[in-house]
């Protein structure tokens, strides 16, 4: 006995197949392909920098304003502005290793191994975070997790893993915007998969062919408090830093 | 014999101008032996604390520790040199991991030195076996000292995250419990500082089979220094050598209370021989016509004041004898925080009064009435037998 197909059957599947199609969420691109981008939205030779951050503490809140200059990955100079008790206050990067001087005590500190870790004015920052340039592409293997809004921009989720280097956070999954290329959220994980810090982008701005983080709001998720605002004053693409100016003499 | 015979009966027939001088001045002894004595007694106990908790017979660093510097942690730590093994496999020795971590009580962030430490280790005298007790789950027993806990707001039982990094510089964190609070008077194995098991913590931060310093058990025998495999070996005298410097000084500082201690029993002595010459002239004369040489005449005048002395050891024997025993078996308490500031000293400090002391203190105290007594009495050497009959001084 022969079974009869019945002739809407086809018309029917066909129906569900493009209905199917077209709600399906659009193709997940390859995670290192999306950390490349995000690495050359943000990456640049030179950047002068001039920034507030905000901290928040128990007993209130203080605004430090600075100003960096940085040259490619291995070079920064910052000079804080205000207010009057940190203005003067200087803080050099070369490679990985970090000196500041305080007006204050008139001497220059070289801050490093576990000194790193401490926070830089009582901010949720440490002065190994404020340090960190890396191109995520050359330090994590990323896997697109997913996609979702942030706030309402769409997002690719991205689960980062450490590629086995000398780098201080095991694991990381950010939020980058799709048309943007910019990250507008982070969580940062130790090796026991414990978040330790979080990374919340508030103000995306376009400087010249670049989005720019411009308000983000940092928090170590292991201490209490509403963590620390970080907004971009102004910003300028590779521009002229003199090389006398990544030099210790530059602190003083 | 007549001198001393004399000098004895001149003093005791002095009555109550002697016995006021010999109580002044067996005030010196006493508190200058007290004081001294709490002074040595601080230095015994600190020293015998820290040799029994942190020191043992010696440690052997690994060549990048500098136990000053908190940035050298980073790099120093390695396997151990063979021989050194071989003590630690015998029981002789306790090797001991340090690493930088971050502990965040009640939401705060406190920088720390994460010690481990094998449980089961007996050179030093801490109480390590509550680091053997099982915990649920993934949690990391520590132990801390009272000064930590107080810092840290933590007691036993309770949770804290840990954050540290591992030999890669990679950051990891997990929860630990603390799973006893030790109550030590060495705040250098204390503030500032958690222990936990080696063997966790060397799993914890990729270091299997290392060590940042090795503690010897005392009397155990240390290899020759061209097998410790670059390890530097401090001795105790090295780790003693600042507390020693710090009593030392606390000595030399104290003994400007003693100077001004003698000084007043000195001037007491001093004025009781210039009274008693200018007084007893006649005395004198009639002595020098009796046959007494000028010299004799000296010699009665400062035995006599030197029996002060004597005397005030007597008295101060009386007294202080029973007065220092007790206070050397029930000890001094000290106000709540005396241990922070540098001794590892604990609630109540011992006074050690060793013999030296006692001697020495007496010998001093003896030597110097004699000379104080000696001094007035050279104006009798200028003194005519027939003016001192007279009653006038020459």
């Amino acid at each position: 006995m022969r079974h009869r197909i019945p002739l809407c059957l086809p018309a029917v599947a066909a129906i569900g197949l493009a209905a199917a199609v077209l709600a399906a969420p659009a193709q997940a691109p390859d995670g290192a392909a999306v950390l490349r981008r995000v690495d050359q939205n943000m990456g640049a030779d030179n950047k002068v920098t001039t920034s507030e951050m905000i901290i928040r503490g128990r007993r209130g809140s203080r605004t430090v304003t600075s100003k960096s200059w940085i040259q490619g990955r291995a070079k920064s100079f910052t000079e804080y502005l205000d207010p009057p008790r940190e203005r003067g206050t200087k803080m050099l990067k070369l490679e990985d290793q970090l000196w500041t001087y305080t007006p204050a005590s008139d001497r220059t500190i070289l801050i490093s191994g576990h000194m790193l870790r401490q926070s830089v004015m009582g901010s949720d920052l440490s002065y190994e975070d404020m340090m960190e340039d890396q191109r995520l592409v050359a330090l994590y293997d990323a896997v697109v997790a997913g996609e979702e809004r942030v706030g309402d921009r769409p997002c690719w989720v991205l689960d980062l893993s450490s590629r086995g280097a000398e780098i201080a956070y095991y694991k990381r999954k950010i939020w980058v915007d799709q048309e943007r290329d910019v990250i507008l959220r982070e969580a940062r994980f130790a090796k026991s998969g414990k978040l330790l810090k979080t990374t919340d982008v508030r103000n995306v701005e376009r400087m010249k062919d670049r989005w720019v983080s411009t308000r983000v709001v940092f928090k170590d998720a292991l201490k209490d408090g509403e963590g620390t605002e970080f907004i971009v004053k102004a910003m300028e693409f590779n521009a002229a830093i003199p090389d006398h100016l990544f030099t210790k003499a530059s602190l003083r | 014999m007549i001198i001393p015979k004399l000098a004895l009966k001149n003093i005791l027939g002095a009555g109550l101008r002697t016995w006021l001088n010999a109580f002044v001045l067996s005030l010196s002894f006493v508190l200058i032996i007290f004081s001294q004595g709490l002074l040595e007694g601080m230095n015994t106990q600190a020293e015998e604390a820290m040799i029994a908790a942190e020191i043992g017979g010696g440690h052997y660093q690994h060549a990048a520790y500098d136990p000053y510097d908190p940035l050298s942690l980073a790099d120093a730590h390695g396997a151990l040199p063979a021989p050194l093994a071989v003590m630690v496999s015998a029981g002789k020795a306790a090797p001991v991991l340090v690493i930088q971590g971050t502990i965040y009580p009640q939401g705060r962030l406190i920088a720390v030195q994460v010690k481990g430490i094998d449980p089961d280790q007996t050179v030093l005298n801490l109480p390590t076996a509550f680091l053997s007790a099982a915990q649920a789950g993934d949690e990391i027993p520590v132990l801390i000292g009272e000064r930590m806990a107080a810092l840290s707001g933590l007691k036993r039982g309770d949770t804290v995250t840990l954050q540290w990094r591992d030999a890669r510089g990679t950051f990891d964190a997990r929860d630990t419990v603390v799973v006893q609070v030790m109550k030590t008077s060495v705040q250098s194995i204390d503030r500032g500082q958690i222990w936990v098991p080696l063997e966790r913590l060397r799993e914890m931060t990729g270091m299997p089979g290392e060590a940042t310093f090795v503690v010897l058990a005392q009397g155990a025998v240390r290899p020759a220094d061209s097998a410790a495999g670059g390890w530097r070996f401090s001795g105790q005298d090295d780790f003693l050598a600042d507390i020693r410097a710090m009593v030392e000084s606390k000595s030399v500082g104290s003994s400007v209370f003693y100077a001004i201690l003698l000084a007043l029993a000195m001037l007491a002595i001093f004025d009781t021989q210039v009274l008693a010459i200018f007084h007893r002239r006649r005395e004198m004369g009639t002595l020098m016509a009796l046959g007494f040489t000028r010299g004799k005449v000296i010699a009665l005048f400062t035995l006599e004041g030197m029996l002060n002395g004597v005397l005030a050891a007597l008295v101060a024997a009386v007294y202080g004898i029973p007065l220092l025993s007790w206070v050397a078996r029930t000890g001094w308490a000290l106000p709540g925080d005396t241990d922070s500031y540098g001794f590892a000293i604990g609630e109540r400090l011992f006074p050690s009064y060793s013999l030296g002391l006692v001697t020495g203190t007496t010998l001093l105290v003896l030597l110097t009435t004699t000379v104080v007594s000696f001094l007035p009495t050279r104006r009798i050497a200028r003194l005519k037998p027939t003016d001192a009959l007279r009653g006038r001084m020459t």
